[in-house]
Order: C-alpha cells, then sequence, then structure tokens
C-alpha cells in the first residue's frame, strides 16, 4: 500500500513535469513564430535590399566604365574585355564566348542566363545607396521598370539569383556571397516594395 | 548521356558520362580532332576557340550538354570544298605561325570577327581578337587579318 502510493505520487508528478515542460516548449515556439513573421519596417527592407545589391557579386557587373570588373577584390576583368553595343561584349568574343548558362566548376568560369553587362544607365560602381536605389526606381535609366517589374527583376531573375550559387573561382576556391541570405532578400525587397519603395533620408 | 550535334557539317552522336564535361575533350579524344587546342582550361588564352552557331566559343569551358542541337566548326572544318577560308589563306601567305600551337584557336577567333566586322581596323582587332600566342606572332596575326579581309571582300 505504502509502496503503491509512492508509485502514484511519483507518477503525477512527471505528469505535472511534462506539462511544464510542453507549455513551456510551445511558449518558446510561440515567441519563435512571432519573431519569424514580424515583418519589417520600410528601412529595415532597404537596408537588406542594399547590402545585397551592393556586394562585389553583384557590384562587378554594374561597372561605371565600359569594362566588367572580377574577383572579390573587384579587379578590372582580364583579356581586355569590354562592354560592347549591347553589353554582351565585342563582336569576335562576346560574353558568351566564355560564359554559358551555368557555372562551370572545372574551369572556374561563372556562368548564368542572360550573363553579360548591367547598362551604363545602371552603373552603380562609385555610386552612394541613395543614389543606386534612386537610379533602381527611375524608369528613364531602369529599362522603364515599374515597382513591380522591379520585384520580378530582382526575386526572379536568374542572373540576380546567381549571386548566392556563384561557384568557384579559377582556382577552385567557392566566391563570395552577399551578407543577406537568398530567401531574406527576396523577402526584403517585397516588403521594400510592398511599402512604396521609400528611400529612408538622412542614409549614405 | 547521349549528346548529339552537327560537327563540320556531320550529325555526331557522343556518349557521356559527364555532361559537364568541357566539350574540347569530347572534340579531341572522342571525336579525334587534334586541330583544337588546349591551353589553359579556363577560357583565358583561346587556344581552343571554336564555334558553336558561328560564334567563337572557347571549347575547354564549354560543357558538352550545352552543345545538343547546335552546330560545331572546328578548324577542320574551316575550309569548304578543299578550298581554305580567307583567314587561312591568309596566314599561309604571310607565314604567321611559329611554333603554331595556339593558332587554330587565332583562326577561329579571326573568321568569327570577319564575319561580323568585314574590313576591321587595327583598333577593332585589339579589341577583338584577345588570344594569347607565346611566340608573340601578334605583328604577322595582324597582317594576315587585314589580307583576310582583303581576300574575303575579292572572293565576294
Amino acid at each position: 500500500m505504502k509502496n503503491g502510493k509512492s508509485s502514484h505520487l511519483t507518477l503525477s508528478s512527471l505528469i505535472v513535469i511534462g506539462i511544464l515542460i510542453l507549455g513551456h516548449l510551445t511558449a518558446g515556439n510561440r515567441e519563435l513564430d512571432t519573431d519569424t513573421k514580424k515583418s519589417q519596417s520600410p528601412t529595415e527592407s532597404y537596408n537588406k535590399v542594399m547590402a545585397v545589391l551592393t556586394h562585389t557579386r553583384c557590384m562587378n557587373c554594374h561597372p561605371s566604365g565600359d569594362v566588367p570588373r572580377q574577383g572579390e577584390d573587384a579587379h578590372l576583368h582580364y583579356f581586355d574585355v569590354e562592354r560592347g553595343p549591347e553589353g554582351q561584349g565585342l563582336t569576335g568574343y562576346t560574353c558568351n564566348t566564355c560564359h554559358q548558362k551555368e557555372n562551370n566548376n572545372y574551369s572556374g568560369v561563372p556562368g548564368a542566363p542572360h550573363w553579360g553587362l548591367a547598362p551604363s544607365s545602371m552603373a552603380w560602381e562609385g555610386k552612394s545607396e541613395t543614389e543606386i536605389a534612386t537610379q533602381i526606381l527611375d524608369p528613364e535609366r531602369n529599362g522603364g521598370k515599374n515597382l513591380k517589374e522591379i520585384e520580378k527583376h530582382l526575386t526572379e531573375d536568374e542572373l540576380v539569383l546567381w549571386a548566392w550559387e556563384p561557384g568557384v573561382n579559377a582556382e577552385g576556391v567557392l566566391r563570395e556571397i552577399p551578407p543577406v541570405s537568398k530567401q531574406e532578400f527576396i523577402v526584403a525587397v517585397k516588403e521594400w516594395i510592398a511599402a512604396g519603395a521609400p528611400i529612408p533620408s538622412g542614409q549614405n | 548521356m547521349k549528346v548529339t550535334f552537327t560537327i563540320n557539317g556531320e550529325s555526331q552522336s557522343i556518349e557521356v558520362t559527364d555532361g559537364n564535361s568541357p566539350l574540347l575533350w569530347v572534340i579531341r579524344d572522342g571525336l579525334d580532332l587534334k586541330g583544337t587546342k588546349f591551353g589553359c582550361g579556363k577560357a583565358a588564352c583561346g587556344a581552343c576557340t571554336i564555334h558553336v552557331d558561328g560564334e567563337a566559343i572557347r571549347s575547354c569551358s564549354y560543357p558538352v550538354k550545352v552543345a545538343e542541337g547546335k552546330n560545331i566548326t572546328t578548324i577542320e572544318g574551316l575550309s569548304e570544298n578543299g578550298i581554305l577560308h580567307p583567314v587561312q589563306q591568309a596566314w599561309k601567305e604571310l607565314v604567321v605561325p611559329q611554333c603554331g600551337y595556339c593558332q587554330p584557336g587565332f583562326i577561329m577567333a579571326t573568321a568569327a570577327m570577319l564575319s561580323e566586322i568585314s574590313n576591321p581596323s587595327d583598333e577593332d582587332i585589339d579589341k577583338n581578337i584577345i588570344n594569347v600566342c607565346r611566340c608573340a606572332t601578334y605583328y604577322r596575326m595582324r597582317k594576315a587579318i587585314h589580307r583576310a579581309a582583303e581576300l574575303t571582300s575579292n572572293n565576294s
């Protein structure tokens, strides 16, 4: 009888402890869900977008001159490569002479669909984030894109998204990726655009 | 996987274990066309230049799977009906090659340029022909490119 009572108490204690642990875990999950679903402010979204766009992976093909840049140090593209009339290189050798639709990890030559330079009107090199954002939003310079089209370009274009799958360089070393994850970037772009794509004042 | 393409006018179906194999390997080792050369393996020197659908490409960095259904021309297929291409004629006339290793790539790059720029200036040549020649036959090549443009013009 004494042993039975003791067992009953022990079982009750375990159930109570179990409920407490379960409750704690559930509360923790609720907090986590709230955190991840909480939408960010337009300025936070903007900052994430700009952190990506000003990364070397993007900047190298948005040069201010007529020569693309390459590598983590953004040196001028080797072999006297030039923009050419359409941003696709010159006649005798175009971007596609070396760059195909996907990375070539044997040679280290990067590739993605429609590999090429951004037009001169979208040159970002040497510009502030505010100037770059203004440029992106200006249909006169962005190829006539409205906000929805800008969002589509930034979140769906395979050449843009290549930044997170840049492959290896000629030495077989993985190229750097932007400081914000692809998923975070896509969310940030959508939220920034949904908020009307405001450019925060007082930023560089 | 099987890859099918036309090379120098002939249809070829090649079985490859890795579709990412450089087209250069398939051309040289699979089809035994040794005219196209391996230089750097990084699309830098141009020794492996061939034409795919009329455009110059660096075959060392061109996955064979991308060649599916395309029309390839190598140095062996540049002449037609036994008549040398004007670029080959000019190269021969001016005795351009020294060691010769890089020359097929230069000839293919030049032929691609002339198909778009029929009478190139020195600047056009400097900007479009960026292959590398260890023997530095660049001066003879420049002359030969101008001569090839003349020959092309005479032929047309």
